[in-house]
């Protein structure tokens, strides 16, 4: 589709551009951290490329990737008045997060503030440069960043204390008719078993 | 005289006595039974079957409990209707630290009964967590017929004074019976070749009900 704004970011920025794939029509480029910012000011300030609809950012844990950063940061730009897309990606951090920083983007799209406030509470990115960074959707008290697979996926903060049962006088374990698994039945014990093409449901 | 003392005996035909004993225990619980002041505390999909519910379709003013208060300050009854977020734990439990004595919780949903399938580091699973709950409704969202059900299980714990909290059971279930399900099988070259099979399950169904008019039991 737009596969000349990827030719025009090779040409500009040569090696900053880590690999590129257009498949089914969706053009992607990875981008080096460090040129993150420039790669975003050529996209928006160039008169044949003119993005100016930042559509969405997040971010993307792998934690099997050591070598070549974990956390991606992904972001969807559209062109209004050209009508292209791309997308962005940016892998910072090692295993344990460090060194997960990369360059704020609010001064070109000012629309970005909040998306990356949103993925430095939910994946643990720092933006350089951001007017303020701080936790959007969860509460300041909040410990670690929900999104990141080394997050317990049963570990829950409350802000105030839960009541016992010794105190309530009453069970508090999930009364009839809710089962102790109410809910994501096949995130916590895996997909359905298939066996022999056929799985347990057919 | 005489005709009056006449119709006063006929309103006690029947009885050899010219009064009546109750304990004032069961007295207040007939009465607070019809009077609750709802306060919605609705946060999430289940509201819209609330306002459902709150239609005059489902009229309820027949259970006194049908006028709103939208300070915790006036009301009774506590509808909790929606998902709680941790960020909404503290909002909650302060509304019902301010309502006064005698006070009810009502969980509108699987959310405020057990959080449903947000089982994950935002939600609280279920609002007896965090405050007293006196009857819950299943249901994603419930159906305003399960939720006159429930609010009927906390008018009978109203007048009986009793402590253990009611749960709303599903009035068809189904799973339960795997010749109620219907499956749908790549096998089958035109869906309306299941139609007949449906019919026929449909109509076992309506027989186990006792042929009830839309199986309102």
């Amino acid at each position: 589709m737009s596969k000349f704004v990827l030719d025009k970011l090779q040409e500009r920025f040569g090696a900053a551009i880590l690999e590129t794939h257009s498949d089914f029509g969706d053009d992607t480029a990875v981008v080096a951290p460090k040129a993150w910012k420039a790669v975003c000011q050529f996209l928006r300030k160039d008169h044949a490329l003119d993005f100016d609809l930042p559509v969405d950012l997040c971010g993307v844990d792998y934690p099997n990737r050591v070598d070549a950063g974990r956390m991606e940061v992904v972001m969807h730009l559209y062109s209004i008045s050209k009508r292209h897309r791309i997308r962005l990606k940016a892998r910072v951090g090692d295993a344990e997060m460090e060194g997960a920083e990369i360059d704020s983007v609010t001064s070109i799209w000012p629309g970005m503030d909040w998306l990356e406030r949103e993925v430095f509470d939910m994946s643990g990115v720092r933006f350089r440069g951001h007017p303020d960074l701080r936790r959007i959707l969860m509460y300041p008290e909040f410990e670690g960043h929900p999104l990141q697979r080394t997050y317990p996926a049963d570990r829950t903060q409350p802000l105030i204390e839960y009541r016992t049962e010794e105190e309530a006088g009453v069970p508090l374990g999930k009364l009839e008719p809710f089962g102790p698994d109410e809910g994501m039945s096949f995130g916590r014990h895996g997909p359905p078993r298939v066996e022999n093409g056929r799985s347990e449901n057919d | 005289m005489g005709d009056l003392g006449q119709a006063t005996s006929l309103t006690l035909e029947g009885s050899e006595q010219g009064y009546a004993t109750t304990r004032v225990d069961d007295l207040l619980g007939w009465a607070r039974k019809y009077s609750l002041f709802a306060y919605p505390f609705v946060t999430a999909c289940c509201g819209m079957e609330f306002m459902a519910l709150t239609s005059p379709r489902f009229d309820l003013a027949r259970f006194g409990a049908e006028a709103p208060r939208f300070s915790p300050r006036q009301s009774d009854l506590l509808w909790v209707v929606g998902t709680i977020s941790q960020r909404q734990g503290p909002v909650l439990k302060r509304i019902y630290e301010q309502m006064m004595e005698p006070k009810w919780v009502l969980a509108f949903g699987t959310c405020a009964s057990s959080g449903g399938f947000y089982d994950n580091y935002t939600t609280i699973a279920g609002t007896d967590k965090i405050i007293p709950t006196d009857v819950y409704i299943p249901g994603c969202p419930p159906r305003p017929e399960a939720v006159l059900d429930g609010l009927m299980l906390l008018q009978d714990k109203i007048a009986s004074g009793g402590r253990r909290a009611g749960v709303v059971k599903p009035r068809f279930d189904p799973a339960q019976n795997a010749s109620g399900l219907v499956q749908l099988r790549k096998s089958a070259k035109d869906p309306r070749d299941l139609l007949p099979a449906i019919e026929k399950i449909e109509q076992g169904e309506r027989k186990a009900r006792g042929l009830g008019h839309g199986g309102q039991t």
